[in-house]
């Protein structure tokens, strides 16, 4: 894991003293509210429906036992006891106050952590593959360009004022886990032809309300070259960005009004212009990053464990555990679990502050002193010896975080919605848990497979419900709560908006709605398909059909009880 | 109208002008639109002067006239508009070295990033330097020793600090 030096501590030190000053000067009128807002949002403080809500960065995704045990107890002083993880890697606080925040601030910095531009117009946290480091079909890790990326977008004295926010995400692996296609920039390593490392970049994918799949601006960016060239793109969109209308200020709004290779164009034109040498990081800054993260101190193990599989063959619950939530490792002997934050009926990442401690032990014991944040709202421990998996099952338990569901129905992601966020048009958590309440069987998840669902609260699709196998939008229409419902949406190698199934239905009615669209997979499925296959081959047809009736028999039902 | 620089506040040489007469009836040097240029340039061919231009121009336009002028002031709309920071670099980029100026109602907050893009003062509306009087631009512009990227402000970057760090200490 990167550990900070004398500058970025004291990087971090000086941000916290601005931001306190920046708070004194709202307070004695120096700075209008209107000034002021920008400023604290570029620390990551929003103003919620009932509260400020303060959202921590979680760079990439990975922390240590340290790092989550200061999170608890910043959880049980200045908020409600719990943090709850988003579907940006970070970690949200809901209830702070205003007063608090400098100090909050400062207890960050004394475990390396911050929450600049977790908001605003500026390069939004970094994020990565969960599994970076582990996975097998690895090009190379992501996380050192993460890492570089995280320290060249802090306060760019450029690009702090763009258009809109900036979302990049890394991968280094041939299968996305990233989603670095509905990023403003995705970033993906790969091999030229003469084994060379550097990126693939896409420009203009996102979310919100008008979703879009990014677009391969570079084929082969050689590694070296990565800051000057995205200062180049960057800087085309800093001056040409629409400003008039901040919903059509995102980088894919630039990217589709120019047109993909008017865009390709203007930004090779402007990387022409630069002095790449006096831009791009020195290779062994590059490197000595990198150092951070070789893997760690391995034990050379037979690829299996004997002791692991004898346990599973005793305990069922156990075994379900380490096929639902288990992760090959690259290294023999390792597995990585995935932690579902998704206990049935639980708010989709919310974590305790009790829950925050007995992790960080496990975390410290059992996985070199490192998890990772996942985009789905979950953790993972990357480096579990599975002679270890029994021990650390039972320790999940005891802290009610060993539910066997990842990847499942039941592992939704959901967007804060209407229980906090102001911007919300509908419930989106209450959703969740009524759905996972409907699939809580754990025989009747395991038939069912592999179907991650999303939930946003409106249409600015925090829930990434555009990329949900199955997707749920929940909007107001005539002062009710209204949800609409796509299939098909994926935000791996595999790009797809969901296509909508039919009208939208009331809160009520949405698990029965999903039991509908899981018969039709059921009956459709051929072989061992998951969800998502069965969809990519039969198209959203059968879908739209069985929506239908489901829906006209609903109509049915109330007319015969009214 | 109140100009800060690195320094402090500094009184204002030039003079703004918005029409020819008014520009040729201006004591001392003249900050005129893009469009006035050539009009002004054809009538007062050796007198110095300044070039306003909206955060928003293209490089293109600028660039022919950078060679005869002493100051470049970049007009920001609002104090969240980072064009004027891009176009700034561009400028700059054209090997322009005269003043460069941010005009608008910037914030203090900015004036690091401001002077990091290569602006040598800031021009502020008077309401705005009432609420936050030069001191505070001063304290602001210190507030962060370092910064990451390259290619910015005067000093080197944290990562071009920890190169050289490296090299001294393997030499
Ligand atoms: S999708 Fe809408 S409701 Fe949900 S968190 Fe985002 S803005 Fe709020």
């Amino acid at each position: 894991m990167y550990r900070y030096d004398e500058f970025d501590e004291r990087f971090v030190r000086e941000r916290v003293a601005q931001f306190r000053g920046q708070v004194e000067r709202r307070l004695d009128g120096s700075l209008s509210e209107d000034e002021f807002k920008p400023l604290r949002l570029k620390n990551g403080l929003y103003l919620q429906l009932h509260a400020y809500m303060l959202r921590i960065a979680v760079p990439y995704g990975t922390m240590n036992s340290r790092q989550l045990r200061q999170l608890a107890h910043i959880a049980e002083t200045y908020d409600k006891g719990y943090g709850h993880f988003t579907t940006r890697q970070n970690l949200q606080f809901n209830w702070p106050k205003l007063k608090d925040v400098p100090e909050i601030l400062d207890l960050l910095a004394d475990v390396e952590m911050h929450c600049i531009q977790t908001s605003g117009n500026c390069i939004r946290n970094v994020t990565s593959d969960q599994f970076a480091g582990v996975a097998k079909d690895e090009v190379e890790d992501p996380r050192p360009t993460a890492e570089l990326l995280r320290q060249w977008s802090s306060l760019h004295p450029e690009f702090v004022w763009l258009p809109r926010k900036f979302k990049i995400a890394v991968t280094g692996a041939e299968h996305d886990r990233a989603a670095i296609k509905v990023h403003d920039i995705g970033l993906k390593l790969k091999r030229d032809d003469a084994g060379e490392i550097g990126y693939e970049v896409s420009v203009g994918g996102g979310l919100g309300r008008t979703p879009m799949i990014g677009k391969i601006i570079k084929d082969f960016l050689p590694k070296s070259e990565l800051l000057a060239y995205l200062e180049a793109v960057m800087r085309v969109y800093n001056s040409e960005g629409r400003r008039d209308n901040k919903y059509k200020a995102r980088v894919k709004i630039l990217v589709h009004e120019t047109g993909e290779d008017e865009f390709r164009a203007m930004v090779e034109e402007e990387y022409a212009k630069l002095d790449g040498p006096t831009i791009n990081a020195p290779q062994e800054e590059v490197e000595r990053i990198a150092a951070y993260f070789a893997s760690p101190a391995y034990e050379t193990l037979p690829e299996t464990s004997a002791t692991l599989a004898k346990a599973q063959a005793n305990d069922p619950a156990l075994a379900r555990f380490v096929e639902q939530n288990g992760f090959a490792h690259k290294q023999p002997g390792y597995i990585a679990l995935t932690i579902a934050l998704k206990e049935i009926g639980a708010v989709p990442g919310d974590m305790s502050a009790a829950q925050m401690r007995a992790f960080a032990d496990i975390a410290e014991r059992y996985s070199f002193d490192e998890f990772r944040v996942t985009h789905s709202q979950n953790l993972v421990l990357p480096h579990v010896k599975q002679d270890d998996v029994p021990a650390v099952f039972a320790a999940l338990k005891e802290a009610g975080l060993a539910s066997a569901n990842a990847g499942l129905i039941t592992d939704i992601i959901a967007c804060p919605g209407l229980d906090y966020c102001a911007l919300a048009t509908a419930k989106s958590i209450p959703i969740a848990q009524a759905i996972a309440k409907t699939f809580a069987d754990e025989e009747r998840q395991k038939k069912i497979g592999l179907l991650p669902i999303k939930i946003s609260g409106c249409i600015n699709a925090c829930g990434h419900h555009h990329v949900g196998a199955i997707g749920i939008l929940g909007l107001e229409k005539g002062g009710r709560e209204n949800y609409q419902i796509t299939v098909g949406g994926d935000a791996s190698e595999h790009a797809a908006l969901g296509e909508r199934l039919g009208p939208g239905i009331d809160a009520a009615d949405v698990p029965a709605a999903i039991e509908a669209i899981v018969e039709t997979y059921l009956g459709e499925k051929q072989g061992g398909e998951s969800f998502m296959e069965t969809v990519r081959r039969t198209g959203p047809e059968p879908f739209k059909a069985g929506f239908t009736a489901f829906i006209e028999s609903r109509t049915l039902e109330t007319e015969a009880v009214g | 109208m109140t100009l800060i620089t690195e320094q402090g506040a500094v009184e204002d040489r030039f003079t703004r002008a918005d029409t020819l007469e008014a520009a040729l009836a201006a004591d001392g040097p003249v900050l005129i639109p893009l469009w006035l240029v050539a009009e002004y340039a054809k009538v007062r061919p050796q007198a110095e002067f300044g070039l306003s231009v909206t955060g928003s121009t293209a490089i293109e336009d600028v660039a022919p006239h950078l060679a005869k002028v002493s100051l470049v002031a970049v007009e920001f709309a609002a104090f969240a508009d980072g064009r004027g920071f891009s176009l700034a670099q561009k400028i700059l980029r054209e090997g322009y070295q005269g003043v460069l100026r941010a005009s608008g109602p910037l914030i203090a907050d900015e004036f690091a990033d401001a002077l990091a893009c290569g602006f040598t003062e800031v021009e502020l509306p008077e309401t705005l330097a009432n609420r936050q009087p030069v001191q505070q631009w001063l304290a602001a512009k210190d507030t962060m020793s370092d910064h990451y990227q390259s290619g910015y402000g005067r000093g080197p970057s944290i990562l071009q600090k920890r190169h050289a760090a490296r090299k001294g200490a393997s030499a």
